[in-house]
C-alpha cells in the first residue's frame, strides 16, 4: 500500500542525500526563511519541506503532477489537513505505547506491545475509511484519485475485521501450544506458536477421552528455579517469532502512516506558505517548467519571497526574458538589489522543480540538472590569500558535480584578489562551463570580465544592470543595459564614513517601489 | 602416480617442516606475511608448511598448478565447502564426546556422520564435474572416486539417511501451562506467524527491524529439554530404537587421506583468502616464474606484502615498485632521501622470493626470480648501542659470519650497515663487503646512505624519489637512477584544477 502523491511511481524518499552543493544553497539563497514558512514551527513539516526543496525532480511530467496534487490540496485544504491529522496521531501515539524506555526482554512484552500498536492502527484506519467515505468525490488530482480509491478497496470491512479477529485470538490466553521438531544432536527446533484446536467436545465426549491426545505431562517443581526459568525460555522460543513478526507487521503499518503523514507534509508546508503570501498581497503563479537544454527562462513579477517572509511591505518584483540565454550577467549599483533578484530566480527555480507555486506572476524555465551556488563569503575574515584559496576550493567542489545543463549563481566571486586577476580566474571559468553547456548567473563587480564578455557579443549572453536614477536613487529593478565602469559605491560610502544625509530612497533601502 | 600429498608430489619433496621462524623472518616481516595468511586458520596448524621453501622448481610447479585451480571460483568454493563440512563435523564429534544423556550423544555423533558424508559426496560430485587438470587435484580426484564409491562410504551414507528421516518425521508439540508442559505428537495445527504474515501482507514494505529477543543458547541441554526429549523418544519408540543401533556401529568412519586433505589443502586457501583481499584494494598478484639458475630476476608493479597488509587494514595503499637486474647485475644499491621506501623495498625484494619458495602467489603483475638456498639479512640492531666501536665490531662480526654461510645461490638484503661509523670507516668496509658479495655472485640488495657504493661492478643503483613540485614529500618510488644528486623539476600546479582547459575535462557530459 503506498501513499504516491509525491511521485507516481514510488515513495517519497526521506534516507535520500541531500545533492551536493546544498548546504550551500540552502545559505546562499536564505532558504531558511521560506522552509519556516512552510514548517511553521513544525520539525517534521521543515524536514520534508528542506528536502522537497532540495532534491530537484529532473522530469516534467513529475513536476506536473506534484502541481495538480497540490492544487487539489489547496481547493480541498481542510479535508488534507484533516487527513495529515490522523497519521499524524497515528505516529505519535505509537510512541505513547509502553514508552521507549521500556527494553524488549521478554517475547510476552513484544507480543503484547505489538498487539497493542495494532489495535491502535485498526481504530486510526477506520478513521481514515470515514474521511475518504465522506470526501473521495471532492478531489480531482491522478493522486489523490488513486490514494483513495486505494483505501477503499484495501481498507474494506471484512478486512478490517478479520484484523480485529487475529488481534483477539493472539490476546486471549489458554495455554501454550508450540510445535518442534528434532534438530542437530537431537535438540527441539523449529519452535512455533499454533493455534489450538477449538474445543467443540460436549462434557461427555471429555469425561470418556476420547478425542484427548496421547500425551506425557512434566510439571516443574516449585522449588526448581532453573526448571522454570528454562520451561519459561523454551515458551520464549516458540514465542519468538510470532511476536517478531507480528511487531514487523506494526512497524509496516505505520510505515504507511508515516508515509501517509510524509507525502502530505510537502503540500500541507505549500498551503502554509501559501496562506502567509496570500495574507500579504503577494502574488503567487504555477510555474510552467520546460525541457531540459530548451533555455526558456522568463518571468513576470518575479520576487525574492524570502525577503517578501521578512518584511512587513510588499516587495520589488521583476520582469525579464533570458530565453535562448546560457549566461546572464548582471552589474550595476551597491544594494541595488543584484543579490535579491540572484536569490529570486534561484528560489523559483527550486520552488518550480519542487513542483510547488512560484512567488511571481508568471514563470516559465527550463528544467536544472543541478542548482549550485557560489557566493562571497562576508563572514570569512581571513588574510585576503587565504580567501581567495578557499574560493577557489567551493569552486572545485562545485566542478567536481557539474554536467550540462546545471546551472551556477556566482555572486561577487573570485574578488578576494585584485581585479585584473580575478577577472581572469572569472574568465576562465565561465568559458569552460559555458562551452560544456552550463547555465551561469553571474553577478559581479568585475568590470573587466563583464566587459570583455559584453565585447564579445555572444547570442547567448543578457547582460543585467541594477537601475540607478539620477541623483543616486535606486529603484532595486533589474533591467538590460551593458556594465559600466563605475560602481556606485562611493554615495555609499560617503553615507557611512562621512555621515552624509541618506536620500529618501534609500531609507528604506530594499523595499522601495 | 598414486596420491601422496596435495603439497608435495613425491615424499622426497617434502622438505623437513620448520619448527621456528628463521632469523630472518622478523627482518624481512615475512612473520607478518604469514601471521596473516594463517589468522583464523589456527586449528589447520599450517605453519610449518609456510617455514619449509621448496628445493626444486618442479615442486613449485606442482603447487602452482594447483593454486591456479583453485583459484577458479568453482574449484575453491567446492574445497571451501568440503573444509567448512568437515570442520563441522570436528565439532560435531567434540559435542558428541562430551555429553551425557543418551540421545542427545546419539544424536550429535549423527550430525557428525553426516557431515563427513556430505563433506566426501560433495567433493567427490564436484570435482568430477569440474574435472581438475593439476598433477595434485586430479590424482588426489582418483583416489576420492574410489573412496566414495566403496561399499562401506556408500552404506555409510544409505544409514545415516534412513535415521535423519525418521528423526525429521518425529514432530511434536508442547502445551505450556503455567508451570507444567504437557509432549503430544504434532496433529497439524495452523501456526499463527504464517496468518499474521498473510493479514498484514499488504503493508510490507522495505526493510524490516529484527524484534526476536536473543534467548542464549545454552551449549548443554537442561533438564527441561531433557525430559521433553525422553517424552518424545517414549513416544517415537522405534526411531530411537533404530539411532542407537546405528550409533553402536559408526564410530570410527575418518578416512586418513581425506582428513590430511581437508588440513593440506587450507595451504592454499590460506594464501588466495590474502591475496584477494589485497587484490580487492587494487594491488596486482601473479604466479612468478621461478629459475634455479637465471639471476636475471624482475618485478613489475611488485611490493612490500607485509607493509600491504598493514596499511590494507589502515584503509590505506602502499606503491608498488619495478625491479629488474639484466646480464651480470647482482646487487641493488639503494640510495635517497630517509623515509623513502628504501628498507621497504628491500625487504619486498626477498619476500617476493621467500613467498616464490613456498609455490605461493607473489606480489606484482608479473615476476621473474630465482630459486635461492637462503636467505641472510643484516639489520641495524638497536639493543646493541653501547658505543661506536663495539658496534661497529659487532656488524663486522655478524657481516663475517653471513658472508661465511653464504653461497652463489643465497639472497643477501643489508641494511643501512656501518651507518653510525665514521664516513671512511663506513666507505672503506662498506667497499670491502660489496666486493666480497660480488665476488660470491649473490644476489643482493644494500640500502646505504652512501653514494660511493653505487658504481661497483655488478650492482644498479636505484634512487628512492621526491615528488617534482614538493620535494618535501616521497613518492615511495624506486627508480634505476646513478646516486648524483636529486634534481627537483619545478612543476607549476594548478592546485584546485580550475584552468580553463582542467575544467573543461572535469565536467562530466
Amino acid at each position: 500500500m503506498k501513499v504516491l502523491l509525491m511521485h507516481r511511481d514510488r515513495s517519497f524518499d526521506m534516507e535520500r542525500k541531500l545533492p551536493p552543493g546544498a548546504q550551500a544553497v540552502t545559505q546562499d539563497l536564505e532558504l531558511g526563511v521560506l522552509l519556516n514558512a512552510m514548517a511553521r514551527d513544525d520539525k517534521f513539516l521543515l524536514d520534508v519541506a528542506r528536502r522537497a526543496i532540495l532534491l530537484s525532480l529532473v522530469d516534467l511530467d513529475q513536476m506536473l503532477y506534484r502541481q495538480s496534487t497540490l492544487k487539489d490540496c489547496l481547493k480541498n485544504s481542510r479535508v488534507v489537513r484533516d487527513i495529515y491529522k490522523v497519521a499524524e496521531e497515528t505516529t505519535a501515539s505509537e510512541k505513547g505505547i509502553w514508552g521507549w524506555y521500556n527494553p524488549y526482554n521478554s517475547t510476552d512484552q513484544v507480543l503484547g506491545r505489538a498487539v497493542k500498536v495494532l489495535q491502535l492502527c485498526v481504530g486510526k484506519l477506520k478513521e481514515l475509511r470515514g474521511i475518504v467515505d465522506t470526501h473521495a468525490g471532492e478531489f480531482e488530482s491522478e493522486g489523490f484519485r488513486a490514494l483513495c480509491a486505494m483505501l477503499k478497496e484495501e481498507l474494506s470491512d471484512e478486512y478490517l475485521a478479520s484484523v480485529q479477529r487475529l488481534l483477539n485470538g493472539l490476546e486471549s490466553s489458554d495455554g501454550t501450544l508450540i510445535r518442534a521438531e528434532l534438530g542437530e544432536g537431537n535438540r527441539g527446533i523449529n519452535y512455533a506458536l499454533c493455534r489450538q484446536p477449538e474445543k467443540k467436545q460436549g462434557r461427555m465426549a471429555r469425561v470418556f477421552g476420547t478425542n484427548e491426545p496421547r500425551q506425557f505431562t512434566y510439571s516443574v517443581d516449585a522449588n526448581d528455579d532453573t526448571g522454570t526459568e528454562m520451561l519459561s525460555k523454551l515458551r520464549d522460543r516458540g514465542i519468538n517469532d510470532v511476536a517478531n513478526t507480528l511487531a514487523q507487521s506494526s512497524d509496516h503499518v505505520l510505515a504507511f502512516f508515516t508515509s501517509l503523514r510524509t507525502e502530505l507534509a510537502f503540500y500541507v508546508g505549500c498551503l502554509n506558505l501559501h496562506e502567509l503570501l496570500t495574507q500579504k498581497g503577494e502574488p503567487t503563479c504555477f510555474p510552467l517548467p520546460m525541457g531540459r537544454g530548451t533555455r526558456a527562462l522568463a518571468f513576470e513579477g518575479l520576487y525574492d519571497a524570502c525577503l517578501a517572509l521578512k518584511l512587513e511591505q510588499r516587495v520589488v518584483a521583476n520582469d525579464a526574458n533570458a530565453q535562448g540565454k546560457d549566461l546572464v550577467i548582471i552589474t550595476g549599483a551597491n544594494r541595488g538589489g543584484k543579490s535579491t533578484f540572484l536569490r529570486s530566480i534561484g528560489l523559483a527555480q527550486l520552488m518550480m522543480q519542487a513542483g510547488a507555486f512560484v512567488p511571481a506572476k508568471s514563470f516559465t524555465s527550463d528544467l536544472s540538472h543541478g542548482l549550485f551556488s557560489h557566493f562571497k563569503r562576508e563572514e570569512d575574515t581571513t588574510m585576503k590569500s587565504g580567501k581567495l584559496d578557499e574560493e577557489l576550493k567551493r569552486m572545485s567542489e562545485i566542478v567536481d558535480h557539474l554536467s550540462s545543463d546545471c546551472t551556477v549563481l556566482f555572486n561577487e566571486s573570485f574578488s578576494a584578489t585584485n581585479e585584473r586577476e580575478g577577472s581572469e580566474i572569472s574568465r576562465q571559468i565561465v568559458s569552460a562551463l559555458l562551452e560544456k553547456r552550463v547555465k551561469v548567473f553571474f553577478v559581479t563587480h568585475q568590470y573587466e570580465f563583464a566587459q570583455s564578455l559584453y565585447e564579445k557579443k555572444m547570442a547567448n549572453a543578457l547582460f543585467l544592470r541594477a537601475e540607478r536614477k539620477e541623483g543616486g536613487e535606486r529603484t532595486f529593478k533589474v533591467s538590460q543595459g551593458e556594465p559600466l565602469e563605475t560602481s556606485y559605491g562611493e554615495d555609499l560610502y560617503d553615507r557611512i564614513f562621512l555621515g552624509a544625509a541618506p536620500n529618501p530612497a534609500s531609507a528604506a533601502p530594499m523595499t522601495s517601489r | 602416480m598414486t596420491f601422496h600429498s596435495i603439497l608435495f608430489e613425491r615424499p622426497e619433496d617434502g622438505a623437513e617442516p620448520g619448527r621456528a621462524d628463521p632469523d630472518y623472518f622478523v627482518d624481512l616481516n615475512l612473520n607478518q606475511i604469514v601471521d596473516a595468511i594463517l589468522a583464523g586458520r589456527e586449528e589447520y596448524a599450517l605453519r610449518p608448511f609456510f617455514l619449509a621453501p621448496l628445493r626444486s622448481v618442479d615442486a613449485i610447479k606442482y603447487r602452482h598448478e594447483i593454486m591456479q585451480e583453485l583459484e577458479t571460483p568453482g574449484l575453491h568454493d567446492a574445497v571451501q565447502s568440503f573444509a567448512r563440512k568437515m570442520s563441522a563435523m570436528r565439532r560435531f564429534r567434540g559435542i558428541s564426546d562430551r555429553v551425557v544423556n543418551k540421545q542427545v550423544k546419539e544424536g550429535w555423533l549423527l550430525n557428525s556422520v553426516e557431515a563427513y558424508c556430505e563433506a566426501v559426496d560433495r567433493l567427490a560430485r564436484d570435482l568430477v564435474a569440474l574435472n581438475p587438470k593439476s598433477r595434485g587435484l586430479s590424482s588426489f580426484l582418483e583416489y576420492l572416486k574410489k573412496y566414495a564409491e566403496s561399499d562401506g562410504f556408500t552404506s555409510l551414507g544409505a544409514e545415516t539417511k534412513k535415521v535423519r528421516a525418521d528423526l525429521s518425521a518425529s514432530k511434536y508439540s508442547l502445551l505450556v501451562r503455567g508451570n507444567q508442559f504437557s509432549v503430544r505428537k504434532y496433529e497439524g495445527e495452523a501456526e499463527y506467524s504464517a496468518e499474521v504474515e498473510k493479514t498484514f501482507a499488504k503493508f510490507k514494505q522495505g526493510a524490516v527491524k529484527d524484534y526476536r529477543i536473543e534467548i542464549p543458547e545454552y551449549l548443554d541441554v537442561n533438564h527441561i529439554e531433557e525430559a521433553a526429549l525422553e517424552f518424545v523418544a517414549r513416544m517415537y519408540p522405534e526411531v530411537f530404537q533404530g539411532l542407537e543401533s546405528y550409533c553402536a556401529k559408526h564410530t570410527g568412519h575418518l578416512d586418513k587421506t581425506i582428513a590430511k586433505f581437508d588440513r593440506e589443502v587450507q595451504f592454499y586457501l590460506a594464501d588466495l583468502d590474502l591475496v584477494a583481499q589485497l587484490r580487492a584494494t587494487g594491488l596486482h598478484f601473479c604466479y612468478p616464474e621461478v629459475s634455479d639458475k637465471s639471476k636475471e630476476v624482475s618485478s613489475d608493479e611488485g611490493f612490500d606484502q607485509a607493509l600491504a597488509i598493514k596499511l590494507m587494514r589502515e584503509n590505506s595503499s602502499v606503491v608498488p615498485n619495478d625491479f629488474y637486474m639484466r646480464g651480470n647485475e647482482r646487487i641493488f644499491v639503494v640510495n635517497g632521501p630517509n623515509q623513502g621506501g628504501k628498507t621497504t623495498f628491500a625487504r619486498a625484494f626477498a619476500q617476493l622470493h621467500y613467498m616464490a619458495s613456498l609455490g605461493c602467489l607473489v606480489p606484482g603483475r608479473e615476476a621473474r626470480l630465482f630459486l635461492f638456498d637462503r636467505i641472510f639479512t643484516h639489520f641495524e640492531r638497536e639493543e646493541n648501542l653501547n658505543d661506536l666501536r663495539s658496534k661497529l665490531e659487532d656488524d663486522l662480526v655478524r657481516v663475517h659470519s653471513i658472508l661465511d654461510k653464504c653461497t652463489p645461490n643465497s639472497i643477501i638484503v643489508v641494511n643501512e650497515l656501518f651507518s653510525s661509523s665514521a664516513l671512511p670507516d663506513a666507505v672503506f668496509l662498506g667497499k670491502k663487503v660489496l666486493e666480497r658479495i660480488i665476488r660470491l655472485d649473490s644476489l643482493c640488495v644494500y640500502v646505504t646512505f652512501l653514494d660511493e657504493l653505487s658504481t661497483l661492478e655488478k650492482t644498479v643503483s636505484l634512487l628512492s624519489t621526491v615528488r617534482p613540485d614538493n620535494p618535501e614529500v616521497c613518492t615511495f618510488k624506486i627508480e634505476r637512477r646513478p646516486a648524483d644528486g636529486i634534481a627537483y623539476a619545478q612543476a607549476i600546479a594548478n592546485k584546485y584544477e580550475l584552468s580553463y582547459e582542467r575544467i573543461k575535462g572535469r565536467i562530466k557530459p
